[in-house]
């Protein structure tokens, strides 16, 4: 035991729901040493939150901490009482959160929460704290550290804030860093410098107890992994030998359930569930044109500002165009554009040779274009159920069922609030209501985002199903080039409103023609990392 | 800048005695407002000179006033005038509102901004001084009472519907339906006015004993109804020249208000609560 | 800097209108309100008509709807509110010595009702279940009992029965403990609510998480984040505040027999003395936009995320 910082052994968290216990953690071993990355991979509900939070004694009221060992920062903290506590956090553990927006008081100036680190501990004298705060700061490769260390936390980009927080959990120097999530809402490029940053701070000996749904994240940083499930390791080991050859079965389905880690197009959720249906004639040939559409907006500044700009591409029958790029280039703009709620400022667009933008809504035909949101609950209307969403899609009952069977619904789900449903069901529902018109092509914005692996990896699989068997053209918007390399055909990667690099998918993966897609592809996390060597660095 | 009479009320008891509790007094208040001889013991304006500031006891529950009527009977009678201006006034404030609120959220850009800059306007000043104001101009009495107080609280809810319109008009289910070709009246009929509306009315339930609790208010000033009407606002004023001799003349039919007024929030509350449990994003 | 200007010539062009539309809707009560002005002006039963034409004159009321209402509002301009009907005084002189004493209640009754409010809030939030739900409970009661009961039953015990008080007027602090606690207990009851919800809100945020996992203590973190957040919403209800206490006022000011806007209002109200009522419409009107404009600016402190907001 000589020599680790963190070590647990049969760790067991207990949360009290109304009258039933409910166990989240149940007996869970963790080791950790200097300087050395552990993850804790696992989904939601699995209960890897629990075990950030009970390293820190914070699983809050209603819950009971149990463990035969708890060692955290080289101290014995069984059974710590809440003041004993607050002098190991921050001082001997320090916690960095998911989504520094709201894990960063909104009303303080960033500086002031990293003083308060600094204060809490004494780390320095008074008249040095903000000498202190900037040299934290700039140790977090924050820069500019004396004009951030006054700005509030929505003046600062995320991944301006996630440094910061970072920076706060580092303030006493402590030894143990435990990070929940710490890159899940950035794009991917930023997420790969906050990944260095962590990099960087384990290489100067501190350790990380990295907490994670995302195997390719974990791959990059991580010496050794632990796979959660139900609240117990199922399996742990050295990163690269359980990436490359895992032995329980829940990591191979993880790790299966990984667009990255696969061969292109493979089924990621095991063979099909739905019955093949071939609907005749499939339609051939050019389904959607788009020429030259432009779109401006007016920001609260009044400042125009270009949310799509002359962007050109034409979407076959049967095709699924992936439609890359990150928060704010444009891409949730075109999918409104395709869909008609948002007229071109300039450019047209035109459905099977006839003009789409720019006729009156009671000319259009509505049915031939659908939409998958990134959000499938608010996309329904609260008071219906799953029938009647459908039906209002234009299907009878029976079509209903039909449907209900296509996206492998069970059909006793029909009479259920989709409220009541899990997110893999309420986005087949989605996807359900988009088939019933029978449209010709469905844009679905995001729509596997918002999910765990294992069932996002069912929903692309259904997609490729849908393809297959109505030959419906889809376009598939997404931040994460894993899930648009798994099954798109062609691809367009956006940036501040222009299409930057356009092609076949294998071919824009294999020799990016743009500087910025090869940043992207470059900083794309895949689990072949751990074993093919560290990646270079990002430029 | 106010939005309601009454602030949210979220963390009000939601036990289920208190809340049984609630629906029994507004039924006892709702039976002494359609047949209060069944509960009272004598008429409202029954004078008797010999039990004049009867203490309480078995012939006068809660005494006798300065004329000798006894008031109880007249707290009994006094719940129909009360209950009527209080829900009178919300029902004006809520229709008023919920009409030109869901109207400026549909009908234009132009429409949308004459109708909130007056709603501004409006809403810059108290409640109980545009009610007063309204009462300067019609006088007082129970129906101008009424029409003043809902018309206070109109812009309130002006607001409060063109918000909750807003939302539904911005939410994905009405890009949805927009994308699946619904027309713009079904789009309005079925889903924008169906999912606005019911959390106005919520609110509004909790509104009724705000301004049940304002118009006793306006009667204890002598706005409101004038003696020799039982009515409890007016009979807590009569009662206050005998503070020192019969304490039960202003006691009862203030403690009446504040039950009354009790029972209001806590079924509005419970109301409130049970319908933000049933919508998503809302648990 | 330059949305920061713009708000406020915004916020500036709202309150003239507030002014104006308060002064044109005096003037259209005046004129709607059932009745002869000239004759509640004489007061005496039967006056001559040769009295009623003179006062007609001298009132400017005998000059077209149009004019009438360019002179309301270029005196409004000269800070000239009229002659009061019954009173005979310049309003403007009325309503100048009635001001101070509604002021001193409403900051007496501000300060006496937050004082509490933010104790229990702080020290019962998220925790101390049985103290949480006796608060809770007596919130309700005082959040649902009228100003003018509370008021009645304070004078009640501690002015005629243990005579602590003044029943009626008093100067100084004894004459202002007992209306201000009488208009102050309301106040607690919703204070204390709405500042326990934003609080227990605040301390659920992950911000509030992190600050713990820094090693803050419980009370710094109530202090020195969550007190904050749970004051925005306060600073939100503050048009309904500023509302409440002047309803306040007309209630208390007339249960203790106390001078002030309030009283003066309704009084001119059963009397029918319509200019005094324009004056206090329009003096409030013009006052509640100024602590409004002085709330949101102090809004914008609180919540440095709506400094770069437009308004």
């Amino acid at each position: 035991m000589a020599g680790e910082l963190v070590s647990v052994a049969g760790l067991h968290v207990e949360y009290r729901v109304g009258r039933t216990v409910v166990p989240a953690v149940r007996g869970v071993d963790l080791h950790l040493r200097p300087g050395e990355c552990l993850a804790v991979v696992g989904e939601s509900g699995s209960g890897k939150t629990a075990i950030a939070k009970a390293l820190v004694g914070l699983t809050g009221p209603g819950s009971r901490v149990r463990a035969d060992r708890l060692v955290v920062g080289g101290q014995d903290v069984n059974g710590l009482t809440d003041r004993g506590w607050r002098r190991v956090r921050g001082a001997r553990v320090g916690l960095v959160l998911q989504d520094a927006l709201t894990s960063l008081d909104p009303v303080r100036p960033v500086g002031a929460e990293i003083a308060e680190a600094v204060r809490n501990h004494r780390v320095v004298g008074r008249r040095a704290v903000a000498a202190r705060v900037r040299q934290l700061l700039a140790d977090a490769q924050v820069p500019q550290p004396e004009l951030r260390a006054r700005q509030y936390p929505h003046q600062l980009s995320g991944g301006l804030r996630q440094r910061a927080l970072i920076a706060a959990a580092m303030a006493a120097d402590p030894p143990v860093l435990v990070a929940d999530e710490p890159t899940t809402a950035l794009d991917v490029t930023v997420q790969a410098r906050v990944l260095d940053l962590l990099a960087a701070r384990k290489a100067e000996g501190t350790a990380v107890l990295l907490i994670s749904h995302d195997l390719s994240v974990v791959a990059r940083l991580a010496d050794r992994v632990a796979v959660l499930h139900d609240g117990v390791v199922v399996e742990t080991g050295d990163t690269a030998e359980l990436l490359r050859a895992p032995t329980h079965p829940y990591t191979r389905r993880l790790l299966a359930a990984t667009p990255t880690a696969h061969r292109r197009g493979a089924r990621l959720a095991g063979p099909r569930t739905t019955p093949a249906r071939v609907r005749s004639p499939r339609p051939t040939g050019v389904v959607a044109e788009v020429s030259g559409v432009s779109k401006v907006f007016r920001g609260p500044d009044r400042q125009p500002h270009r949310a799509v700009s002359d962007v050109s591409f034409t979407l076959s029958a049967g095709e699924i165009l992936g439609v890359v790029g990150e928060s704010g280039s444009g891409k949730s703009t075109l999918a409104h554009l395709l869909l008609g709620l948002l007229e071109p400022d300039s450019g047209r667009i035109g459905l099977f040779g006839r003009p789409w933008s720019g006729v009156p809504e009671s000319r259009r035909r509505r049915g031939q274009v659908q939409w998958v949101q990134q959000d499938p609950l608010g996309s329904f209307d609260p008071r219906y159920r799953v029938s009647r969403l459908i039906e209002e899609a234009g299907a009878d009952r029976a079509r209903v069922h039909e449907l209900l069977d296509q996206v492998g619904l069970d059909r006793t789900l029909a009479d259920r609030h989709p409220a009541t449903l899990s997110g893999g069901q309420r986005q087949r529902v989605a996807i359900a209501r988009a088939l019933a018109p029978s449209p010709e092509v469905i844009v679905c914005d995001e729509p596997v985002s918002a999910l765990d692996v294992s069932v996002q990896a069912q929903i692309l699989d259904l997609f490729t199903d849908i393809r297959a068997d109505l030959g419906t053209a889809i376009v598939l918007i997404s931040h994460d080039l894993g899930v648009v390399h798994h099954v798109a055909d062609r691809v367009l990667v956006m940036r501040d409103g222009e299409v930057v690099e356009s092609g076949e998918v294998t071919e824009v993966f294999a020799q990016p023609a743009h500087p910025y897609t090869r940043e992207l592809i470059g900083a794309l996390p895949r689990p072949q990392d751990a074993y093919a060597g560290q990646p270079e660095g990002v430029t | 800048m106010t939005t309601l009479l009454t602030p949210v009320a979220a963390t009000l008891p939601r036990a289920r005695p208190a809340l049984i509790a609630a629906w029994a007094v507004l039924g006892l208040l709702a039976l002494a407002a359609l047949w209060p001889d069944l509960l009272a013991t004598a008429p409202p304006d029954a004078v008797d000179p010999a039990s004049a500031l009867a203490p309480i006891g078995p012939d006068h529950p809660f005494g006798a006033d300065q004329l000798g009527r006894d008031v109880y009977s007249r707290v009994v009678h006094g719940a129909r005038l009360s209950l009527l201006i209080g829900l009178g006034a919300t029902t004006i404030a809520v229709s008023v509102g919920a009409l030109l609120g869901v109207l400026a959220a549909t009908a234009g850009r132009t429409a949308d901004e004459v109708l909130m800059r007056i709603t501004d306007v409006l809403l810059a000043f108290p409640g109980l001084l545009l009610a007063l104001l309204v009462i300067a101009v019609l006088g007082p009495g129970p129906v101008n009472t009424t029409i003043a107080l809902g018309l206070a609280a109109v812009p309130g809810y002006v607001r409060l519907s063109r918000g909750q319109a807003l939302v539904v008009r911005e939410s994905g289910y009405v890009r949805a339906a927009v994308v699946l070709g619904r027309s713009r009246a079904a789009i309005f009929f079925r889903h924008v006015l169906p999912n606005a509306l019911p959390p106005v009315l919520v609110f509004a339930t909790v509104d009724i004993g705000t301004a049940l609790m304002a118009s006793t208010s306006l009667s204890f000033l002598g706005l409101g109804p004038q003696p020799p009407t039982p009515e409890w606002g007016s009979m807590l004023a009569e009662g206050r020249d005998y503070l020192d001799s019969a304490w039960g003349l202003t006691v009862f039919p203030g403690l009446v208000v504040t039950v009354a007024v009790i029972a209001c929030y806590v079924v509005g509350a419970h109301l409130r609560a049970r319908f933000e449990g049933r919508t998503p994003g809302g648990r | 800097m330059i949305s920061a200007l713009r708000w406020l010539l915004r916020r500036l062009a709202l309150a003239v209108l507030v002014v104006l539309g308060a002064a044109t809707v005096a003037f259209a009560a005046l004129h709607l309100a059932p009745g002869d002005p000239v004759r509640a002006v004489i007061g005496t039963l039967n006056p001559s008509q040769d009295l009623v034409d003179r006062v007609r004159v001298d009132l400017g009321l005998d000059q077209p709807l149009a004019t009438q209402y360019g002179q309301l509002l270029g005196r409004l301009v000269t800070g000239d509110l009229g002659e009061s009907y019954q009173l005979h005084r310049p309003v403007a002189e009325v309503i100048a010595s009635e001001i101070g004493w509604t002021a001193q209640l409403a900051m007496a009754s501000l300060v006496l009702a937050l004082a509490p409010s933010v104790l229990l809030a702080v020290t019962t939030a998220g925790r101390r279940p049985a103290l949480r739900r006796l608060s809770t409970v007596l919130e309700l009661i005082t959040a649902s009992s009228p100003t003018f009961w509370i008021g009645t039953l304070l004078l009640a015990v501690f002015s005629f029965r243990l005579r602590l008080f003044p029943a009626a007027g008093g100067d100084g602090i004894e004459g202002l403990v007992l209306p201000a606690a009488a208009q102050a207990v309301g106040l607690i009851g919703i204070f204390t609510q709405v500042l326990r919800q934003s609080m227990e809100r605040a301390l659920d945020e992950p911000f509030a998480l992190s600050a713990r996992a820094r090693g803050t203590g419980e009370t710094a973190l109530r202090l020195r984040h969550a007190l904050r957040h749970a004051l925005i919403p306060v600073v939100t209800l503050s048009g309904w505040i500023t509302g409440a206490l002047f309803s306040g006022a007309v209630v208390v000011e007339t249960v203790f027999s106390r001078p002030g806007l309030g009283r003066t209002l309704v009084t001119a109200i059963l009397g029918r003395d319509l200019p005094v009522v324009i004056g206090v419409v329009v003096v409030a009107a013009a006052l509640f936009t100024l602590i409004n404009l002085v709330v949101d600016l102090l809004y914008r402190v609180v919540d440095p995320r709506l400094r770069e907001q437009a308004a």
